[in-house]
Protein backbone atom coordinates (compact mmCIF):
# COMPACT_ATOMS: atom_id res chain seq x y z
CA UNK A 1 0.00 0.00 0.00
CA UNK A 2 1.54 3.37 -0.80
CA UNK A 3 2.49 5.46 1.85
CA UNK A 4 2.65 9.36 1.60
CA UNK A 5 5.94 11.40 3.10
CA UNK A 6 5.92 14.69 3.89
CA UNK A 7 9.14 16.83 4.36
CA UNK A 8 7.73 19.60 7.05
CA UNK A 9 10.74 21.11 6.43
CA UNK A 10 10.44 21.75 3.13
CA UNK A 11 7.03 22.52 2.51
CA UNK A 12 6.33 26.06 1.79
CA UNK A 13 2.84 26.25 1.68
CA UNK A 14 2.07 26.55 -1.72
CA UNK A 15 -0.98 24.23 -1.52
CA UNK A 16 -0.87 22.47 -4.81
CA UNK A 17 -1.07 19.02 -3.05
CA UNK A 18 -4.44 20.60 -1.19
CA UNK A 19 -5.60 21.36 -4.94
CA UNK A 20 -5.00 18.18 -5.94
CA UNK A 21 -5.98 15.93 -3.19
CA UNK A 22 -8.11 17.62 -0.49
CA UNK A 23 -8.98 14.09 0.73
CA UNK A 24 -5.47 13.35 1.72
CA UNK A 25 -3.72 16.96 2.15
CA UNK A 26 -4.27 20.08 4.01
CA UNK A 27 -3.00 23.38 4.95
CA UNK A 28 -3.09 23.65 9.16
CA UNK A 29 -2.90 27.56 10.11
CA UNK A 30 0.57 28.29 9.84
CA UNK A 31 0.05 27.53 6.43
CA UNK A 32 2.22 23.96 6.76
CA UNK A 33 0.95 20.37 4.84
CA UNK A 34 -1.29 18.40 6.88
CA UNK A 35 -1.30 14.77 5.51
CA UNK A 36 -4.70 13.57 6.41
CA UNK A 37 -4.14 10.23 5.94
CA UNK A 38 -1.31 8.68 5.06
CA UNK A 39 -2.24 4.86 3.54
CA UNK A 40 -3.13 5.27 -0.20
CA UNK A 41 -5.47 2.83 -1.53
CA UNK A 42 -4.05 1.56 -4.59
CA UNK A 43 -6.99 2.93 -6.82
CA UNK A 44 -6.13 6.45 -5.62
CA UNK A 45 -2.33 6.15 -6.44
CA UNK A 46 -2.38 7.84 -9.75
CA UNK A 47 -4.04 10.86 -8.32
CA UNK A 48 -2.43 11.27 -5.20
CA UNK A 49 1.52 10.88 -6.77
CA UNK A 50 -0.17 13.98 -9.22
CA UNK A 51 -0.73 15.79 -6.32
CA UNK A 52 2.68 14.99 -4.34
CA UNK A 53 4.62 15.16 -7.76
CA UNK A 54 3.03 19.37 -8.02
CA UNK A 55 4.70 20.25 -5.26
CA UNK A 56 6.87 23.44 -6.24
CA UNK A 57 9.38 22.65 -3.78
CA UNK A 58 9.48 18.56 -3.92
CA UNK A 59 8.16 17.86 -0.25
CA UNK A 60 5.98 15.19 -0.76
CA UNK A 61 6.34 11.66 -2.03
CA UNK A 62 4.77 7.80 -2.03
CA UNK A 63 6.21 5.04 -0.83
CA UNK A 64 5.64 1.54 -0.99
CA UNK A 65 5.51 -0.31 2.21
CA UNK B 1 1.78 4.29 -27.83
CA UNK B 2 5.26 4.45 -30.17
CA UNK B 3 6.87 6.87 -32.37
CA UNK B 4 9.27 8.95 -31.26
CA UNK B 5 8.42 11.80 -29.15
CA UNK B 6 10.64 15.16 -29.52
CA UNK B 7 10.34 18.17 -26.71
CA UNK B 8 12.14 21.43 -27.38
CA UNK B 9 13.00 22.77 -24.55
CA UNK B 10 14.11 21.14 -20.73
CA UNK B 11 12.85 23.56 -18.52
CA UNK B 12 9.99 22.50 -16.29
CA UNK B 13 7.13 22.59 -18.71
CA UNK B 14 9.25 19.95 -21.00
CA UNK B 15 11.09 18.29 -18.51
CA UNK B 16 7.37 17.65 -17.10
CA UNK B 17 5.61 16.05 -20.20
CA UNK B 18 8.82 13.79 -20.55
CA UNK B 19 8.30 12.06 -17.48
CA UNK B 20 4.63 12.17 -17.75
CA UNK B 21 4.91 10.48 -20.85
CA UNK B 22 6.86 7.98 -19.66
CA UNK B 23 3.94 7.55 -16.70
CA UNK B 24 1.14 7.52 -19.31
CA UNK B 25 2.66 4.49 -20.66
CA UNK B 26 4.97 6.08 -23.79
CA UNK B 27 7.49 3.41 -24.70
CA UNK B 28 9.03 5.18 -27.80
CA UNK B 29 11.90 7.05 -27.80
CA UNK B 30 11.68 10.56 -26.03
CA UNK B 31 14.26 13.40 -27.02
CA UNK B 32 14.85 15.95 -24.89
CA UNK B 33 16.31 19.15 -26.88
CA UNK B 34 18.12 22.13 -24.90
CA UNK B 35 19.60 25.03 -25.77
CA UNK B 36 21.32 25.61 -22.41
CA UNK B 37 24.69 23.68 -21.31
CA UNK B 38 23.17 22.91 -17.49
CA UNK B 39 21.55 19.91 -17.03
CA UNK B 40 17.84 21.18 -16.40
CA UNK B 41 17.16 23.24 -12.93
CA UNK B 42 14.01 25.12 -11.61
CA UNK B 43 13.74 28.69 -12.23
CA UNK B 44 11.06 30.51 -9.79
CA UNK B 45 14.28 29.77 -7.15
CA UNK B 46 16.56 32.19 -9.04
CA UNK B 47 15.55 35.24 -8.10
CA UNK B 48 14.79 33.66 -3.96
CA UNK B 49 17.08 31.54 -2.17
CA UNK B 50 18.71 30.27 -5.37
CA UNK B 51 20.10 34.05 -6.51
CA UNK B 52 21.99 34.06 -2.65
CA UNK B 53 23.46 29.95 -3.55
CA UNK B 54 24.10 28.05 -6.18
CA UNK B 55 23.29 25.21 -4.15
CA UNK B 56 19.70 26.23 -3.82
CA UNK B 57 18.39 25.79 -7.27
CA UNK B 58 17.10 22.33 -7.45
CA UNK B 59 17.62 20.23 -10.36
CA UNK B 60 14.65 19.21 -12.57
CA UNK B 61 16.59 15.88 -13.94
CA UNK B 62 19.51 14.09 -12.59
CA UNK B 63 21.65 11.81 -14.73
CA UNK B 64 19.98 8.82 -12.83
CA UNK B 65 16.45 9.78 -14.03
CA UNK B 66 18.10 10.50 -17.53
CA UNK B 67 18.87 6.65 -17.47
CA UNK B 68 15.98 5.50 -15.13
CA UNK B 69 13.71 7.42 -17.62
CA UNK B 70 15.64 6.29 -20.82
CA UNK B 71 15.74 9.87 -21.96
CA UNK B 72 18.27 11.00 -24.91
CA UNK B 73 18.40 14.49 -23.23
CA UNK B 74 20.64 16.79 -25.29
CA UNK B 75 22.20 19.58 -24.52
CA UNK B 76 24.12 22.49 -25.65
CA UNK B 77 21.18 21.74 -28.92
CA UNK B 78 19.05 24.76 -29.69
CA UNK B 79 16.46 24.10 -32.11
CA UNK B 80 16.54 26.66 -35.36
CA UNK B 81 13.59 25.56 -37.81
CA UNK B 82 10.58 23.33 -37.85
CA UNK B 83 9.29 21.79 -40.87
CA UNK B 84 5.55 20.60 -40.23
CA UNK B 85 5.35 19.28 -43.62
CA UNK B 86 8.31 17.03 -43.17
CA UNK B 87 8.17 16.12 -39.39
CA UNK B 88 11.51 17.48 -38.66
CA UNK B 89 13.18 19.41 -36.60
CA UNK B 90 16.85 21.13 -37.60
CA UNK B 91 19.24 22.42 -35.09
CA UNK B 92 21.46 25.18 -35.30
CA UNK B 93 24.16 23.09 -35.76
CA UNK B 94 22.85 21.93 -38.83
CA UNK B 95 21.27 18.26 -37.42
CA UNK B 96 17.96 17.39 -38.88
CA UNK B 97 15.55 15.58 -36.22
CA UNK B 98 12.46 13.72 -37.01
CA UNK B 99 9.56 13.50 -34.70
CA UNK B 100 6.50 11.98 -34.64
CA UNK B 101 4.80 14.01 -31.82
CA UNK B 102 6.31 17.73 -31.39
CA UNK B 103 5.99 19.22 -28.01
CA UNK B 104 7.58 23.39 -27.90
CA UNK B 105 8.16 24.49 -24.69
CA UNK B 106 10.97 26.78 -26.03
CA UNK B 107 9.97 29.18 -22.85
CA UNK B 108 10.93 32.65 -22.52
CA UNK B 109 14.03 34.83 -22.19
CA UNK B 110 14.73 37.85 -20.32
CA UNK B 111 13.72 40.96 -22.42
CA UNK B 112 17.38 42.92 -22.61
CA UNK B 113 18.36 45.57 -21.23
CA UNK B 114 17.63 48.43 -23.69
CA UNK B 115 20.16 50.64 -21.73
CA UNK B 116 24.30 49.48 -21.56
CA UNK B 117 23.64 45.91 -22.51
CA UNK B 118 26.77 44.98 -23.58
CA UNK B 119 28.53 46.16 -19.60
CA UNK B 120 28.92 43.20 -17.08
CA UNK B 121 27.82 45.29 -14.58
CA UNK B 122 24.13 45.42 -16.47
CA UNK B 123 22.21 41.91 -15.31
CA UNK B 124 18.89 40.36 -16.27
CA UNK B 125 17.73 37.48 -14.59
CA UNK B 126 16.46 34.57 -15.87
CA UNK B 127 18.81 31.87 -16.21
CA UNK B 128 21.45 30.00 -13.95
CA UNK B 129 24.12 31.81 -15.36
CA UNK B 130 22.06 35.33 -14.91
CA UNK B 131 22.41 34.31 -11.36
CA UNK B 132 25.59 33.45 -11.01
CA UNK B 133 26.50 36.39 -12.65
CA UNK B 134 24.23 38.38 -10.07
CA UNK B 135 25.34 36.66 -7.02
CA UNK B 136 29.06 37.49 -7.44
CA UNK B 137 28.23 41.57 -6.42
CA UNK B 138 25.49 40.73 -2.99
CA UNK B 139 28.14 41.55 -0.61
CA UNK B 140 27.03 44.04 2.10
CA UNK B 141 27.43 47.83 1.32
CA UNK B 142 27.11 47.21 -2.52
CA UNK B 143 24.65 49.23 -4.63
CA UNK B 144 22.14 47.38 -6.63
CA UNK B 145 19.73 49.79 -9.09
CA UNK B 146 16.75 47.78 -9.69
CA UNK B 147 14.58 49.05 -12.95
CA UNK B 148 11.23 47.02 -13.01
CA UNK B 149 9.32 46.46 -9.68
CA UNK B 150 7.56 43.30 -11.05
CA UNK B 151 7.92 40.16 -9.49
CA UNK B 152 11.91 39.41 -10.54
CA UNK B 153 12.42 43.24 -9.95
CA UNK B 154 10.39 42.70 -5.84
CA UNK B 155 12.08 39.32 -5.09
CA UNK B 156 15.74 40.13 -6.52
CA UNK B 157 15.37 43.05 -3.66
CA UNK B 158 14.19 41.13 -1.34
CA UNK B 159 17.34 38.63 -1.58
CA UNK B 160 19.48 41.44 -1.84
CA UNK B 161 18.68 43.90 1.09
CA UNK B 162 19.01 40.57 3.27
CA UNK B 163 22.61 40.29 2.14
CA UNK B 164 22.88 43.94 3.17
CA UNK B 165 23.10 45.48 -0.53
CA UNK B 166 22.31 49.36 -0.41
CA UNK B 167 19.32 48.69 -3.01
CA UNK B 168 17.54 51.60 -5.55
CA UNK B 169 14.40 50.30 -7.21
CA UNK B 170 12.43 52.10 -10.21
CA UNK B 171 9.66 51.60 -12.05
CA UNK B 172 7.58 54.04 -14.41
CA UNK B 173 4.35 53.32 -12.77
CA UNK B 174 3.15 55.13 -10.14
CA UNK B 175 1.78 51.73 -8.54
CA UNK B 176 3.39 48.51 -10.13
CA UNK B 177 1.27 46.22 -9.00
CA UNK B 178 -2.10 48.39 -9.24
CA UNK B 179 -1.84 46.87 -12.96
CA UNK B 180 -2.86 43.03 -11.27
CA UNK B 181 -4.16 43.68 -8.45
CA UNK B 182 -5.50 47.40 -7.96
CA UNK B 183 -4.21 50.37 -6.44
CA UNK B 184 -5.02 49.96 -2.80
CA UNK B 185 -3.40 46.21 -2.48
CA UNK B 186 -0.81 47.46 -4.81
CA UNK B 187 0.68 50.33 -2.35
CA UNK B 188 1.48 47.50 0.77
CA UNK B 189 3.83 46.14 -1.77
CA UNK B 190 5.55 49.50 -2.21
CA UNK B 191 5.41 49.83 1.48
CA UNK B 192 6.70 46.36 2.27
CA UNK B 193 9.94 47.51 0.00
CA UNK B 194 10.20 50.45 1.81
CA UNK B 195 9.36 49.29 4.99
CA UNK B 196 12.75 47.23 4.45
CA UNK B 197 14.88 50.10 3.68
CA UNK B 198 15.08 49.97 -0.51
CA UNK B 199 14.87 53.66 -2.10
CA UNK B 200 11.82 53.21 -4.16
CA UNK B 201 11.32 55.59 -7.04
CA UNK B 202 7.72 55.10 -8.77
CA UNK B 203 6.43 57.14 -12.19
CA UNK B 204 10.02 57.60 -13.64
CA UNK B 205 11.57 55.90 -16.48
CA UNK B 206 15.46 55.57 -16.86
CA UNK B 207 16.97 58.45 -19.60
CA UNK B 208 20.30 56.01 -20.17
CA UNK B 209 22.98 54.39 -18.29
CA UNK B 210 26.32 54.89 -18.34
CA UNK B 211 29.03 52.51 -17.59
CA UNK B 212 32.08 54.21 -15.72
CA UNK B 213 34.15 50.97 -15.25
CA UNK B 214 33.69 51.52 -11.51
CA UNK B 215 30.95 51.79 -11.14
CA UNK B 216 27.33 52.52 -13.44
CA UNK B 217 25.23 55.73 -12.99
CA UNK B 218 21.25 55.74 -14.22
CA UNK B 219 20.10 59.07 -15.29
CA UNK B 220 16.52 58.43 -14.50
CA UNK B 221 13.44 60.96 -16.38
CA UNK B 222 13.10 63.33 -13.71
CA UNK B 223 16.97 64.32 -13.83
CA UNK B 224 18.12 61.92 -11.31
CA UNK B 225 21.15 60.66 -11.22
CA UNK B 226 21.40 56.92 -9.46
CA UNK B 227 25.22 55.59 -9.10
CA UNK B 228 25.47 51.67 -8.89
CA UNK B 229 27.67 48.81 -8.53
CA UNK B 230 25.39 46.83 -10.83
CA UNK B 231 21.69 47.21 -12.48
CA UNK B 232 18.96 44.29 -12.42
CA UNK B 233 16.51 44.76 -15.58
CA UNK B 234 13.76 43.34 -14.92
CA UNK B 235 11.12 44.36 -17.29
CA UNK B 236 9.62 41.63 -18.89
CA UNK B 237 10.38 38.94 -21.20
CA UNK B 238 10.15 38.31 -25.01
CA UNK B 239 8.69 34.85 -25.79
CA UNK B 240 11.45 32.34 -27.27
CA UNK B 241 9.57 31.35 -30.48
CA UNK B 242 12.00 33.24 -33.27
CA UNK B 243 12.90 30.05 -34.30
CA UNK B 244 9.01 28.92 -35.44
CA UNK B 245 9.02 32.00 -37.74
CA UNK B 246 9.36 29.45 -41.11
CA UNK B 247 7.41 26.86 -39.54
CA UNK B 248 3.72 28.22 -40.76
CA UNK B 249 2.79 27.87 -37.59
CA UNK B 250 0.22 30.44 -36.44
CA UNK B 251 1.30 32.58 -33.59
CA UNK B 252 -0.08 35.97 -31.78
CA UNK B 253 2.37 36.18 -28.67
CA UNK B 254 2.59 32.73 -28.47
CA UNK B 255 2.03 29.75 -30.46
CA UNK B 256 -2.29 28.96 -30.82
CA UNK B 257 -3.45 25.75 -29.56
CA UNK B 258 -6.51 24.50 -28.92
CA UNK B 259 -8.16 23.37 -25.96
CA UNK B 260 -6.14 20.33 -25.95
CA UNK B 261 -2.82 22.20 -25.98
CA UNK B 262 -2.71 21.27 -29.52
CA UNK B 263 -0.85 23.63 -31.88
CA UNK B 264 -3.83 24.80 -34.52
CA UNK B 265 -4.17 23.02 -37.72
CA UNK B 266 -1.69 20.28 -36.51
CA UNK B 267 -2.58 16.96 -35.47
CA UNK B 268 0.68 16.19 -33.31
CA UNK B 269 2.70 19.23 -32.75
CA UNK B 270 1.86 20.71 -29.01
CA UNK B 271 2.93 23.38 -26.64
CA UNK B 272 3.38 23.76 -23.08
CA UNK B 273 4.29 26.68 -20.55
CA UNK B 274 4.96 30.00 -22.03
CA UNK B 275 4.78 29.79 -25.29
CA UNK B 276 1.46 28.25 -25.35
CA UNK B 277 -1.58 30.60 -26.31
CA UNK B 278 -4.36 28.42 -25.67
CA UNK B 279 -8.45 28.07 -25.77
CA UNK B 280 -8.97 28.40 -22.33
CA UNK B 281 -12.75 26.91 -22.06
CA UNK B 282 -13.63 28.67 -18.81
CA UNK B 283 -12.82 31.66 -19.67
CA UNK B 284 -13.85 31.43 -23.26
CA UNK B 285 -11.14 33.04 -24.76
CA UNK B 286 -7.13 32.40 -25.61
CA UNK B 287 -4.60 32.50 -22.68
CA UNK B 288 -1.17 32.62 -22.43
CA UNK B 289 0.31 32.18 -18.55
CA UNK B 290 3.74 31.99 -17.23
CA UNK B 291 3.10 30.45 -14.47
CA UNK B 292 5.10 27.36 -12.72
CA UNK B 293 2.32 25.57 -11.74
CA UNK B 294 0.39 25.95 -15.46
CA UNK B 295 3.59 25.04 -16.73
CA UNK B 296 3.10 21.24 -14.70
CA UNK B 297 -0.83 21.48 -15.17
CA UNK B 298 -0.33 22.12 -19.33
CA UNK B 299 2.67 19.29 -19.28
CA UNK B 300 0.95 16.70 -17.80
CA UNK B 301 -2.09 17.26 -20.19
CA UNK B 302 -0.10 17.42 -23.17
CA UNK B 303 1.60 14.17 -22.18
CA UNK B 304 -1.67 12.48 -21.98
CA UNK B 305 -3.38 13.57 -25.16
CA UNK B 306 0.00 12.48 -26.86
CA UNK B 307 0.02 8.90 -25.39
CA UNK B 308 -3.96 9.26 -25.73
CA UNK B 309 -4.85 10.62 -28.92
CA UNK B 310 -8.42 9.13 -28.59
CA UNK B 311 -8.99 10.41 -24.46
CA UNK B 312 -8.46 14.08 -25.17
CA UNK B 313 -8.41 15.91 -22.37
CA UNK B 314 -8.88 19.94 -22.03
CA UNK B 315 -6.66 22.20 -19.87
CA UNK B 316 -8.55 24.58 -17.97
CA UNK B 317 -6.81 25.45 -14.56
CA UNK B 318 -7.64 27.86 -12.01
CA UNK B 319 -4.26 30.14 -12.70
CA UNK B 320 -1.84 30.18 -9.02
CA UNK B 321 1.36 32.21 -8.75
CA UNK B 322 3.42 32.53 -5.71
CA UNK B 323 6.21 35.07 -5.01
CA UNK B 324 8.32 35.45 -1.64
CA UNK B 325 9.19 38.93 -0.88
CA UNK B 326 10.75 39.49 2.64
CA UNK B 327 8.95 37.96 5.41
CA UNK B 328 5.35 37.90 2.78
CA UNK B 329 4.43 34.44 1.32
CA UNK B 330 2.11 36.11 -1.58
CA UNK B 331 -0.11 34.09 -3.26
CA UNK B 332 -1.87 34.87 -6.02
CA UNK B 333 -5.24 32.95 -7.49
CA UNK B 334 -7.36 33.50 -10.68
CA UNK B 335 -7.38 36.36 -12.25
CA UNK B 336 -7.53 39.46 -10.22
CA UNK B 337 -10.15 42.51 -11.49
CA UNK B 338 -7.96 45.55 -10.95
CA UNK B 339 -10.34 47.78 -12.16
CA UNK B 340 -12.50 46.53 -9.10
CA UNK B 341 -11.95 47.20 -5.30
CA UNK B 342 -11.53 44.13 -3.51
CA UNK B 343 -13.06 43.04 -0.19
CA UNK B 344 -9.38 43.01 2.24
CA UNK B 345 -9.90 40.64 5.14
CA UNK B 346 -6.89 41.61 7.47
CA UNK B 347 -7.21 39.69 10.87
CA UNK B 348 -5.80 42.08 13.86
CA UNK B 349 -1.92 40.65 15.00
CA UNK B 350 -1.74 38.26 12.37
CA UNK B 351 0.20 39.72 9.53
CA UNK B 352 -2.46 38.20 7.15
CA UNK B 353 -4.37 39.63 4.62
CA UNK B 354 -6.44 38.75 2.01
CA UNK B 355 -8.45 40.14 -0.61
CA UNK B 356 -10.97 38.82 -2.50
CA UNK B 357 -11.81 40.13 -5.87
CA UNK B 358 -15.07 39.98 -7.48
CA UNK B 359 -15.60 40.66 -11.51
CA UNK B 360 -18.16 43.10 -13.26
CA UNK B 361 -20.62 40.52 -12.48
CA UNK B 362 -19.85 40.12 -8.92
CA UNK B 363 -18.53 36.85 -10.08
CA UNK B 364 -15.49 35.11 -7.85
CA UNK B 365 -12.67 35.87 -10.08
CA UNK B 366 -9.73 35.79 -7.81
CA UNK B 367 -7.74 36.43 -4.76
CA UNK B 368 -4.16 37.92 -3.78
CA UNK B 369 -3.20 37.00 -0.37
CA UNK B 370 0.03 37.11 2.25
CA UNK B 371 0.80 34.57 4.86
CA UNK B 372 -2.35 32.98 4.29
CA UNK B 373 -2.52 29.88 2.96
CA UNK B 374 -5.11 28.60 3.57
CA UNK B 375 -7.60 31.59 2.59
CA UNK B 376 -5.54 31.40 -1.15
CA UNK B 377 -6.78 27.43 -1.08
CA UNK B 378 -10.00 28.29 -0.19
CA UNK B 379 -10.46 30.92 -3.26
CA UNK B 380 -8.64 27.89 -5.78
CA UNK B 381 -11.12 26.07 -5.22
CA UNK B 382 -14.22 27.78 -4.93
CA UNK B 383 -13.17 28.66 -8.82
CA UNK B 384 -12.91 25.54 -9.97
CA UNK B 385 -16.28 24.60 -8.24
CA UNK B 386 -17.73 28.27 -9.18
CA UNK B 387 -18.47 29.27 -5.61
CA UNK B 388 -19.03 32.59 -5.17
CA UNK B 389 -17.58 35.58 -3.35
CA UNK B 390 -19.92 35.62 -0.44
CA UNK B 391 -19.14 31.37 0.00
CA UNK B 392 -15.42 32.35 0.22
CA UNK B 393 -15.99 35.35 2.82
CA UNK B 394 -18.69 32.80 4.67
CA UNK B 395 -16.10 30.88 5.38
CA UNK B 396 -13.00 33.15 5.95
CA UNK B 397 -14.87 35.58 8.14
CA UNK B 398 -15.22 33.39 11.38
CA UNK B 399 -11.22 33.32 11.53
CA UNK B 400 -11.20 37.22 11.02
CA UNK B 401 -13.34 37.54 14.23
CA UNK B 402 -11.60 35.14 16.32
Amino acid sequence: MPIVKADLEACQGYANCVVGAEDVFDLDDDGNVVVLRAEIDEADRARVETAAKSCPVSALRLEDS
Amino acid sequence: MTGHAVIVGASVAGVRVARTLRDEGWTGPITLLEAEQHMPYDKPPLSKAGLLSADDVPALLTADDVGALDLDLRLGSRAAALDPATGTVTLADGEVVGYDALVLATGAAARPSPWCAGSPRVHVMRSRDDAQALRTMLAPGNRLLIIGAGFIGSEVAGSARSQGVEVTLVDPQPVPMARIMGEAVGRRFVDLQRDHGVDVRLGVGVEQIDDRGEHVVATLTDGAQVEADAVLVGIGVSLNTAWLGSSGLPMDNGVLCDAQCRVIGSSNIYAAGDVSRWRHERHGRDVRVEHWTNAIEQAAVVAHNIAHPDDLRTHAPVEYVWSDQYDWKIQIVGTPAPGIEPVVLEPAGTGRFAAIYADADNALCGSVTINWGRASVLVRKALRDHGSVEDVLRTLSPQVVS
